[in-house]
């Protein structure tokens, strides 16, 4: 083939377009622009929040005006106003939700389009949904299954009227408030959010998953998400992220926290697909995510699965504090970046407890005039015995014009550990490609089927709904292509 | 079926093939031998299309139509099936994800439903069989960490899956042992009608033991120097390639 | 502790004050490179923790002490020939002396490089060769980008000099040898510069040694230029009291097709960090990074090391390995850039870690950043204990713990050694680093090469 035809196909298979990128019609409550103590007193007042609330908005908004947003040598960001972004934003409904008949029919044409029944009956799978539109909870099903196995699967403005001891006990206890700029943000204008609580003994009976949607313009969405999973408790969490085209970028700065204490188990799995901005690089998601979880109690075990796709700039390093003994901790990654997308994502294990294990397994893929870093940190303390790491981080160039960095940090201070970093790069052979073209398979299909095998590893750590939607995903973002 | 007229092919401006002539009929088993460098590899890049080489002159018509036009999977739905010299690892990929697509790419072109899985999985049995291939190797990545041998069977397994109408066998038997080279060469003899055809492009004599050629030609510095039955291979056997150099001047 | 600005005042006070004698001596071309340098210093500072390349190593304990600067050549009263001389067996080399950053007045002269080669002191070789000098000082060193490079370039008098001419092999390896000797505490700053022309080939082996027990920074910057089908090698020998710091900058420049081969070994020393830059500059270079480190008590060392693959086509290896006793710590950062049109680049880089003791501690970071696409990089870090298995093996054969210990030591170090390319240099540093791993300092502790004393 003709290097002028591939680029071709590799053109169009790169540059498929954003399938949700819609905008639903739907009346919004919003505060207008900026943000100041009176914003936040007055987000904290539509909420009808308890005081704790208030304060630790409050503590959190003036310690961020001490901050300056971080500078990155390989992300490139226009300055953010901060002034200028709605801080919140929910579609306005009349009275509380008692059945799916309430729920605004445009917001349930949405998620329609977007794939996700909010209609309990019409759930094929098992799985419960709690869905955020900007930045409020608009539906969570199931809700009155889970309750019988003593579950708590709500809304996090529920969770704070509802639960409030439970909140005000975990929450920024794993991301404190002063942890870095977009998580004092974050803690100062949070709306609203998903809480998971699973209580002693429960393995939840089914698989949880929100769904967050920014739709409405010139917002900022800035949930929060808090998971705590008592000894001995199951849980494994989806979510799942989406936004419309809209020219100008928009900021969507999220916190999740997860605690497990002894010998529980937690999975999270991300799919996110963010608004990535058209190809010239104009419009799309600001996406900067503080997401950590601790392994408090023995043998606990947080798995993290994530398959990234889409938002202009992505910045996020899912983490985990092992400080129970004999605690572990996995980290799948696939982050795919085409066009003028920018990621900087890896993770961080932080080896506290004695005899302590985490994986990390990163596959990059580059297209276009993206830029994909993995940014990572294995930390072994002092005193901890008996740490095992294991690094994977493989970067995929497809065409000649995108960048993949590794900066994997290995900080090692006790002898007895073990830790083990390996990254290739590599492009798609054009080797490869012929030997499928010589079998009657298309480049295009070739590409499909090379990035799908490369992802594997990860897509394969999934819940099964979530590993059909990823791989489609991959599919739709990049078919892939040969430089 | 297969037509090669005045067929020139430079890469990177070095000229490789000078002019070749070749004319195959439905069923006939040519064998292209040669001494290494002479230009055989490149031929059969050429008929599958490897857009490494720049055809400079000449044409390939096969089964009536202008080969070079078409795009490399073109040539594969149109029944053209390359054996590697050098088959291609695709990690990730399963042999068995990969067939299917390709399986199906092809009923594709010939206006046909794709496969069920539960068809397509007997067809995987009963050509696994034919080539005497084993089970586990399909259900790998493809080719990854097979040895020399296996690579070669699994050549000759998708050969069968394909069914073409002329298969390319590039030195299918370099490195293999005895015993491989006998299944490979059962598995293209098995895979043997009175209407495809098959090229065998090899250095050595032997495979020509066990999958016995209607003509031989000789290859050298990019033209066919001598066109014979199947005992020139047995003379090139013998006497080495060094009489065809003399012949041909250098 | 004086803070950073007290420091950086005082460079700055140094630098207006001895503004006389810095520039007495020096040629034109030296003079104006240490003008702009300064101010590129007072931009920059000495690099604290603050910076991101500097994230390991605190140099404030190593500048917050009040050293004697030496800003002119000053006479040894004794011989130092007499002092050194190499007995290491087959190993015959040309040596050369430096004391305290200076050329030493009293070398002999070295009657058996081939002609044209020329051996020399910088300030000498600015003034009797400036064609030469001037197309090369400065051009490779990048001030503008770290503190201490920008500060040796602002005080550098004096250092060493090499030109291989165009086509000339010279067989037999030159011998540096970097003194440090006084009799108060010094800081001193050397300047090296070697150029090796077209086709020419040469080996060169750098001992650092401390004579006298005072405290010591040397801040030291090395300029080579290797020119297209030349092969080069540079062996580092470390080897100082615990009372010492040592910065070691060294930028590489290779053009097409030649061939580099770097080894630095730090066997002993206080404060250690070696800053390395290679630039492949030309298609088709090969280049080999590789060091060793076997640190114990409280010493540091820290390798930094970018290789820039600018041009397509070439092929680097990049190895440093490191056994880390005490309350040693040590730091790693391998970065490798492949910059847009340098396709078909083959890039490798690993860093191995044993850490025998609870209170050492390792940070590595290894990385990569890539903007080609068709390239094969990869890189690998570990930080690990002996493999039980093999001690085992070991052990049921009759080998006892502690010997088999030695031998996987040894066996995981020599990895790094047997990449030396002078047979008797590689014989002489198994040695040393034997006798280092069971814990003595070598017998000829001011001399790696076991020069008597």
């Amino acid at each position: 083939m003709a290097k002028e035809e591939q680029d071709k196909i590799l053109d169009e298979v790169t540059q498929s377009d954003y399938k949700y990128g819609f905008v639903t019609d739907i009346e919004n409550d919003d505060i207008g622009r900026g943000l100041s103590e009176d914003v936040i007193r007055m987000i904290s007042a539509k909420k009808n929040e308890p005081e704790f609330m208030l304060e630790f908005r409050l503590k959190a908004y003036r310690h961020w005006l001490t901050m300056k947003m971080p500078e990155w040598a390989y992300l490139k960001i226009p300055e953010i106003n901060y002034q200028d972004i709605i801080y919140y934003s929910a579609p306005k409904q009349k009275a509380k939700l008692e059945s799916m008949d309430d729920v605004d029919p445009e917001i349930r044409a949405t998620f329609d389009k977007l794939g996700i029944p909010l209609d309990e009956q019409k759930l094929l799978s098992n799985v419960a949904v709690d869905v955020v539109m900007d930045s409020s909870s608009v539906k969570t099903t199931f809700k009155q299954a889970l309750a019988e196995k003593g579950v708590i699967f709500c809304s996090f403005s529920d969770a704070v009227q509802e639960h409030p001891d439970l909140i005000q006990k975990y929450m920024g206890t794993v991301v404190p408030i002063q942890d870095n700029f977009f998580a004092s943000l974050n803690s100062a204008v949070f709306s609203d959010g998903s809480f998971v609580y699973i209580p002693k003994g429960v393995r939840c009976p089914m698989e949880l998953s929100t769904y967050f949607r920014i739709n409405a313009e010139n917002t900022g969405q800035f949930e929060r998400t808090l998971i705590v999973c008592e000894d001995d408790s199951y849980v494994s969490y989806l979510e799942g992220c989406t936004a419309p085209m809209r020219d100008e970028n928009q900021l969507h700065a999220a916190i999740v926290e997860i605690i497990v204490k002894d010998n529980a188990e937690v999975k999270y799995s991300t799919v996110q697909n963010w608004y990535p901005g058209n190809k010239e690089g104009l419009g799309g998601i600001y996406n900067f995510v503080t997401k950590r979880g601790i392994c408090e109690g023995k043998n606990a075990k947080l798995m993290w699965a994530q398959v990234e796709t889409g938002s202009a700039v992505t910045w996020k390093y899912p983490s985990t504090i092992l400080k129970g003994d004999g605690s572990s901790s996995e980290f799948y990654s696939v982050a795919v970046t085409n066009n003028h997308q920018q990621a900087d994502t890896g993770s961080k294990m932080i080896h506290i407890g004695n005899n302590t294990k985490s994986t990390i397994i990163s596959k990059g893929i580059s297209a276009g005039k993206s830029s994909n870093s993995y940014r990572g940190l294995v930390k072994v303390t002092k005193n901890c015995e008996g740490a095992r790491n294991f690094s994977q981080c493989d970067s995929l160039l497809l065409g000649d014009k995108c960048g993949a960095h590794t900066f994997p940090y290995l900080e090692i201070g006790n002898k007895s550990a073990k830790v083990e970093h390996e990254a290739t790069t590599s492009k798609i052979g054009e080797d490869q490609i012929f030997y499928c073209n010589q079998r009657g398979i298309s480049t295009e299909d070739a590409i499909g089927l090379i990035v799908n095998g490369y992802a594997k590893e990860v897509i394969n750590k999934m819940p099964m709904e979530f590993a059909v939607e990823a791989q489609k995903l991959l599919a739709i973002s990049l078919e892939g292509s040969v430089g | 079926m297969l037509s090669i007229k005045n067929l020139h092919v430079s890469i990177d401006g070095k000229e490789i093939l000078k002019g070749i002539n070749l004319e195959i009929k439905p069923g006939e088993v040519h064998a292209i031998m040669g001494p290494n460098g002479a230009g055989k590899s490149t031929l059969a890049s050429v008929l599958a299309g490897r857009d490494l080489y720049e055809v400079t002159e000449g044409e390939i018509i096969f089964q009536g139509k202008n080969l070079l036009d078409m795009a490399p999977e073109d040539r594969a739905k149109e029944g053209i099936f390359l054996g590697f010299q050098y088959p291609i690892e695709i990690p990730g990929v399963s042999t068995v994800n990969f067939m299917k697509t390709a399986v199906n790419e092809h009923r594709k072109h010939k206006g046909l439903d794709p496969l069920t899985a539960s068809d397509f999985l007997k067809l995987m049995r009963d050509k696994k069989a034919l080539v005497e291939i084993d089970s586990k190797l399909t259900n790998r990545s493809v080719n990854e960490g097979f040895s020399g041998g296996e690579k070669k069977k699994n050549e000759i397994f998708q050969m069968a899956m394909l069914e073409p109408k002329l298969a390319v066998l590039d030195e299918t038997d370099s490195g293999l042992d005895i015993d491989a080279l006998r299944i490979v060469a059962n598995g293209v003899n098995k895979l043997k009608t009175a209407e495809n055809s098959t090229i065998v492009i090899t250095h050595y004599q032997r495979l020509l033991d066990y999958i016995i050629p209607d003509v031989v030609h000789v290859l050298f510095d990019g033209r066919i120097v001598k066109t014979a039955g199947k005992e020139l291979a047995l003379e090139l056997e013998e006497k080495g390639y060094d009489w065809i150099k003399e012949e041909n001047g250098k | 502790m004086a803070n950073i600005d007290t420091i950086n005042k005082d460079f700055a006070d140094l630098f207006e004050q001895g503004k006389e004698l810095l520039s007495n001596g020096s040629s034109d071309c030296m003079n104006k490179t240490r003008e702009k340098a300064f101010v590129q210093f007072q931009e920059l500072g000495v690099p604290t923790r603050v910076n991101e390349n500097y994230k390991y190593t605190n140099l404030i304990p190593a500048f917050d002490y009040p050293y004697n600067v030496n800003l002119r050549y000053m006479e040894v009263d004794v011989d130092l020939n007499d002092i050194f001389q190499c007995d290491v067996p087959e190993l015959d080399t040309n040596m050369v002396l430096l004391t305290n950053g200076w050329y030493y007045g009293n070398n002999k002269v070295l009657t058996e490089l081939p002609e044209g080669v020329i051996v020399c002191g910088v300030q000498e070789a600015a003034q009797k060769y400036p064609d030469i000098f001037n197309a090369h000082y400065g051009k490779y060193a990048k001030p503008e980008e770290d503190g201490i490079v920008a500060l040796n370039t602002a005080l550098a008098k004096d250092g060493l000099f090499i030109y291989v001419p165009k086509g000339v092999v010279i067989e037999k390896p030159i011998q540096v040898v970097n003194l440090l000797r006084s009799d108060r505490d010094l800081m001193a700053t050397q300047r090296n510069l070697f150029v090796i022309e077209e086709n020419a080939q040469a080996k060169i082996i750098v001992c650092d040694h401390t004579l006298t027990h005072h405290k010591y920074l040397s801040n030291s910057v090395t300029e080579v230029n290797v020119a297209s089908s030349a092969v080069f090698d540079l062996y580092t020998l470390q080897n100082q009291h615990l009372n010492s710091v040592i910065l070691n900058s060294t930028f590489i420049r290779q053009d097409k097709h030649s061939n580099v081969l770097t080894n630095t070994i730090s066997l002993y020393g206080g404060t250690i960090r070696n800053n390395h830059h290679v630039l492949l500059d030309g298609e088709h270079c090969e280049n080999n990074t590789y060091g060793m480190y076997l640190m114990d008590n409280k010493q540091h060392v820290d390798n930094f090391t970018s290789i820039d693959h600018s041009k397509p086509n070439c092929l680097s290896n990049e190895h440093f390995k490191g056994v880390m006793d005490g309350e040693a710590t040590a730091a790693f950062a391998g970065r490798i850039y492949v910059r847009r049109d340098a396709q078909k680049t083959l890039a490798y880089q690993s860093n191995n870690n044993l850490l025998l003791s609870d209170d050492a501690q390792i940070n590595t970071k290894p990385q990569l950043i890539i903007d080609a696409d068709d390239v094969k990089c990869s890189h690998g870090a570990t930080v690990g204990q002996m493999d039980e298995d093999a001690l085992f093996y070991l052990r049921a054969r009759g080998i006892d713990e502690k010997e088999a210990r030695q031998m996987l030591m040894f066996a995981f170090a020599h990895e790094i050694i047997e990449k030396i390319r002078v047979e008797p240099l590689k014989d002489r540093i198994d040695a040393l680093v034997d006798t280092r791993l069971r814990g003595e300092i070598s017998k000829c502790n001011t001399c790696a090469l076991a020069c008597k004393n």
